[in-house]
């Protein structure tokens, strides 16, 4: 089977059907190891025990820029091809970015308070992430508030354009601007400043959650391309009637 | 495991991940059950989408 061949939704449904056991199982067996990698890694020397929320913050957090970048890549599909599974791919990231964005800003907020003593501060780091949650939320409405899939695609597609500017100002902002958020430690020039004991830890859980990522939305591009068909099956059925 | 004296955030970390996650899950699982069973019940009724009837595949 071709790449090109994926484009197909039946055939895509057909390769879903097959993977999304293993890869579901691949999820769990690594998040496993990842969780059991966290109990093994020493607390740090300055925050103590509540750098183990990091193994949730960080992977949280990179996923959900991703699920923007997912979608981003979508919208291309649908403005330049017009590929009905494109706008099924961003439509489905939405949900589960906005999820994985939540987790990353309830965390952050957790983890602040003992460490810089508040939850929250009006820093360009917690904003623009807190932007990206909000655009999230623009997003859902769009898709939700839009009964014919077709009308929606357009102006959706658009918006994950336009908000994917604020990616690369969430991922510099420590740099552009003086934040109470720490600066890059993992991927900056010179390589990461964690010790290994806990940043090998943090990569497991990163994969966990990425890989948790892409079961999620295989399975929920599964359930859209469904619900466009069950869509198309009553519109046939009402006119036929 | 000693998990010091801020144990609370680092618990409320973890739950709060924990209910995300299987709210996403319980909420695709069930969105499959519903479309499945939407799917099965037109089939049922006799309505075949036109891919079937020409051979080709849509959406």
């Amino acid at each position: 089977m071709a790449v090109i061949d994926l484009a197909n939704p039946t055939r895509f449904l057909t390769l879903v059907d097959r993977v999304l056991p293993w890869l579901a199982g691949v999820t769990a067996l690594v998040f496993a190891y990842g969780l059991y990698r966290v109990l093994g890694a020493p607390d740090d020397y300055q925050q103590g025990a509540t750098v183990k929320i990091m193994f949730l913050h960080v992977p949280a957090a990179w996923l959900g820029m991703m699920g923007w970048g997912v979608m981003t890549v979508a919208a291309l599909g649908t403005l330049v091809w017009r590929h009905p599974l494109a706008d099924v791919a961003g439509k489905t990231a939405a949900p589960i970015g906005a999820a994985f964005t939540f987790i990353c800003l309830v965390t952050g907020s957790l983890w602040g308070r003992p460490t810089w003593g508040t939850y929250w501060v009006w820093d360009a780091r917690l904003t623009s992430v807190l932007v990206l949650f909000l655009l999230y939320l623009g997003m859902l409405a769009l898709y939700w508030a839009a009964e014919d899939p077709n009308r929606s695609a357009r102006a959706a597609a658009i918006l994950a354009l336009v908000g994917a500017v604020n990616i690369p100002i969430i991922k510099f902002s420590v740099e552009w601007w003086n934040t109470l958020h720490q600066p890059a430690s993992i991927m900056r020039a010179g390589g990461a400043a964690i010790d290994a004991s806990i940043l090998i830890p943090l990569l497991i859980m990163a994969l966990a959650f990425t890989l948790l990522f892409f079961t999620l939305h295989f399975a929920a591009m599964r359930n859209e391309i469904l619900r466009r068909r069950v869509r198309s099956m009553r519109i046939m059925q009402a006119r036929s009637a | 495991m000693n998990l010091g004296p801020h144990a609370d955030f680092i618990i409320a970390s973890y739950a709060v991940t924990a209910l995300v996650v299987a709210g996403l899950i319980a909420w695709i699982a069930t969105d499959y059950s519903a479309q499945k069973r939407l799917l099965a019940d037109l089939e049922q009724r006799g309505v075949t989408r036109r891919s079937r009837r020409g051979g080709g595949d849509t959406p």
